[in-house]
C-alpha cells in the first residue's frame, strides 16, 4: 500500500488507564492503517478497547504511547488551532443518540454550533442554507425540525440529525461508534444507508466501531478484529468471514445469530 | 418550564416562598415608608410591650419593633450577599475541578478540602477581629468566602458525572473552549441544584451573621438581628425578664432560615423525582 491513498494510520498506539498494579492496558500497541474512501469496521466485544481506540483517533483522549499520523502529518500532540483544523477533517457519530444532544438546545443550534470549526468563514444566510441542505440530505424538512428540541425527536431522528451534522462539516474521516446499536432494528438499514451515502457523494472515509460482526460484514470492505486491546486479525471482510484465522474471530462468527437455526442455550 | 409549573404547585415551596417574600417585603418597604431611626432612644430601659411600643424597648430605651425591621433588612442583605459570593466561588471551582479532572482537580480539590477542615467560625472570628470597620459588604464577603467549600464539592461531583456525556464530546469536536463547554454543556444541567445550594447558602449566611454578631463582631453602625441578640446578652435581658429583647430577633432568624430550608426541601422534591410523594 502506498502512503498516498492512506488517510490515517497509527503506530504502536497504546493507552493505559490507571497506574501501578491497577493499570489496565485498554489499547495495546495497535498499528492500523485506513485507506481513503474505504469503509472499514473495527469489531470487538465490550471492553475490547475499540471505543478507547476510536476516542484516541478523534483526539478526545491522550494516548499513553505511540503516534497517530493523519495524511502524513503527526497529529498525536497537536493543540489549539491545529486541533480545530483536524476536527474539520475528522468527525464522529456516537452510540447514544439521546446523550449526544444537549437537552437545552434545539436542532438548529446543534448544527449551527458546528460552524465554530470554520472560524466565521460564512455569512448567516450561507450558514442557514447549508444547514437546510444537510437536513434535506438526511430526509428532513428543515422548517419542520430546525426548531425542535431533542426530546421531541425519536432516537432514529436524532441519529439522522447527527448524520446531518457530519454532512455539514463534510469531514474526510467519519468515525461512527455503534451508530445503530440503540436504534430500532427496522430503522437501522436507513441510518446505515445515509452514512454510506456520505461516502458516495462526499468521498468520506468511514470507520464503524461495532460489536456486531453481522453489521460490520454488511457495510464494510475491510474488518479489524479487536480483542483485549490488540488487533488480532485484519483484512477483506469476505476473507475474514470465510477463512477466519484467530480463534476469537471464529467465535465471533459462530456467535452471529442465524434465523434459520435454533439457538443453543448452554 | 414543566418543572417550574410543578414547583409552584408544591405546597412546601409555596409556603417557604410566601414566608420569605413576606419578611423580605416587610424588611424593605417598612423602613422606606416609616421614617423612624432604629438608634433613637425613645423610652426607658426595658419597657414592656405596650400600645406605644408593640415590642417594648431595649436596654438603651430604643423601640424593639423598629430595630427588628431594620435588623431584618441588614441580615437579609448580608445573607444574600454571602449566598451570592459563596455560590459563585463554589460553583466556579466545582465546575472547573470536575470538568478538567487530573492535576487541576487535584489542586482545586486540595484547596477545597483545606477550607473544609478549618472550622469556618474560627476564620470568621479571626477575619472580623482584624477588621477595623465592618460594613455590610465586608460582612457578606467574609461570610461568603468561608462557606463556599461544600458547594464546591457537591458541584464538582455533579460536574464530574456530566463531563463523560456524549454531548460534551460533540461540543469538544466543535472546537468549543473549556469555558464555553462548562457554561453551555454542563452548567445548565445542574442549574436547579445550584439554585438549591444558593438558597441554603443564604440561610447559613444569615445564621452565621447572627452567630458572629452575638460575639460582638457584627457589622458596625447598623442594627442586625445578631447585634440585637448581642445587646440583649450583654445587658442581662434574660435575668431581668425582658424577653421582648431577645425573643423577637430569635424568632425572626428562625423564621427566615426556616422559610429558606422549606423552599429548598420543596425544590428538592421537584428536581429529584424520586422524592416526589
Amino acid at each position: 500500500m502506498s502512503s498516498n491513498d492512506e488517510i490515517i494510520k497509527t503506530e504502536n498506539l497504546t493507552k493505559v488507564f490507571g497506574s501501578g498494579k491497577k493499570a489496565i492496558k485498554a489499547v495495546d500497541d495497535v498499528s492500523i492503517s485506513i485507506k481513503k474512501k474505504e469503509v472499514i469496521s473495527l469489531v470487538g466485544q465490550s471492553g475490547s478497547g475499540k471505543t478507547t481506540l476510536a476516542r484516541m483517533l478523534l483526539r478526545l483522549l491522550k494516548p499513553t504511547a505511540g503516534k497517530i499520523i493523519f495524511e502524513g502529518q503527526d497529529v498525536t500532540n497537536i493543540e489549539g488551532k491545529e486541533k480545530k483544523a483536524y476536527w474539520r477533517k475528522v468527525q464522529a457519530i456516537f452510540q447514544d443518540p439521546y446523550a449526544s444532544f444537549n437537552i437545552f438546545s434545539p436542532v438548529k443550534k446543534v448544527l449551527l454550533d458546528a460552524f465554530k470549526l470554520f472560524d466565521n468563514k460564512f455569512t448567516k444566510e450561507e450558514k442557514w442554507r447549508m444547514v437546510c441542505e444537510s437536513l434535506e440530505a438526511v430526509n428532513f424538512r428543515p422548517d419542520e425540525v430546525a426548531d425542535k428540541f431533542p426530546f421531541e425527536l425519536s432516537g432514529g431522528q436524532r441519529q439522522r440529525v447527527m448524520i446531518a451534522r457530519a454532512h455539514l462539516i463534510k469531514p474526510e474521516l467519519l468515525i461512527a461508534d455503534e451508530p445503530t446499536s440503540m436504534i430500532d432494528a427496522n430503522l437501522r438499514s436507513g441510518i446505515l444507508e445515509l452514512l454510506l451515502d456520505l461516502r458516495d457523494t462526499e468521498g468520506t472515509t468511514i470507520m464503524f466501531v461495532t460489536h456486531d460482526l453481522g453489521l460490520a460484514y454488511y457495510v464494510s470492505e475491510r474488518l479489524l478484529i479487536m480483542h483485549e486491546g490488540k488487533i488480532v486479525e485484519e483484512g477483506e471482510a469476505d476473507k475474514i468471514i470465510s477463512e477466519p484465522d484467530h480463534p476469537y474471530t471464529k467465535q465471533l462468527i459462530a456467535d452471529v445469530p442465524k434465523l434459520s437455526e435454533e439457538w443453543l442455550l448452554e | 418550564m414543566e418543572t417550574l409549573k410543578l414547583l409552584f404547585k408544591s405546597p412546601k415551596f409555596i409556603a417557604g416562598l410566601g414566608i420569605f417574600v413576606f419578611l423580605f417585603l416587610t424588611a424593605f418597604i417598612y423602613p422606606a415608608v416609616v421614617d423612624k431611626n432604629p438608634f433613637e432612644m425613645v423610652g426607658l430601659m426595658y419597657e414592656a410591650p405596650s400600645s406605644r411600643y408593640i415590642l417594648g424597648t431595649d436596654n438603651f430605651g430604643r423601640d424593639v419593633f423598629v430595630e427588628l425591621i431594620h435588623g431584618m433588612k441588614t441580615s437579609l442583605i448580608i445573607g444574600l450577599f454571602a449566598g451570592v459570593i459563596a455560590t459563585a466561588i463554589g460553583v466556579t471551582i466545582g465546575l472547573f475541578a470536575g470538568y478538567k479532572g487530573g492535576t487541576v482537580d487535584n489542586i482545586l480539590n486540595s484547596i477545597t478540602n483545606i477550607f473544609l477542615v478549618i472550622p469556618p467560625f474560627v476564620i470568621l472570628i479571626l477575619i472580623t477581629v482584624s477588621l477595623r470597620s465592618r460594613s455590610l459588604a465586608v460582612m457578606g464577603l467574609v461570610l461568603g468566602i468561608t462557606s463556599w467549600p461544600w458547594t464546591a464539592r457537591a458541584v464538582r461531583a455533579q460536574s464530574m458525572s456530566l463531563r463523560g456525556r456524549e454531548h460534551v464530546d460533540i461540543a469538544r469536536l466543535n472546537g468549543a473552549s473549556v469555558v464555553e463547554i462548562i457554561i453551555r454543556e454542563i452548567m445548565p444541567y445542574i442549574l436547579s441544584y445550584i439554585f438549591m445550594a444558593f438558597v441554603l447558602q443564604v440561610a447559613s449566611g444569615i445564621l452565621n451573621e447572627a452567630g458572629i454578631s452575638m460575639l460582638g463582631l457584627g457589622p458596625s453602625n447598623v442594627v442586625s438581628l445578631g447585634t440585637m441578640l448581642s445587646w440583649a446578652l450583654l445587658f442581662e435581658s434574660v435575668r431581668s425578664g425582658a424577653w421582648w429583647a431577645f425573643v423577637p430577633p430569635a424568632i425572626t432568624i428562625a423564621l427566615i432560615t426556616f422559610s429558606l430550608y422549606f423552599m429548598n426541601t420543596g425544590m428538592d422534591e421537584i428536581f429529584n423525582p424520586r422524592l416526589r410523594s
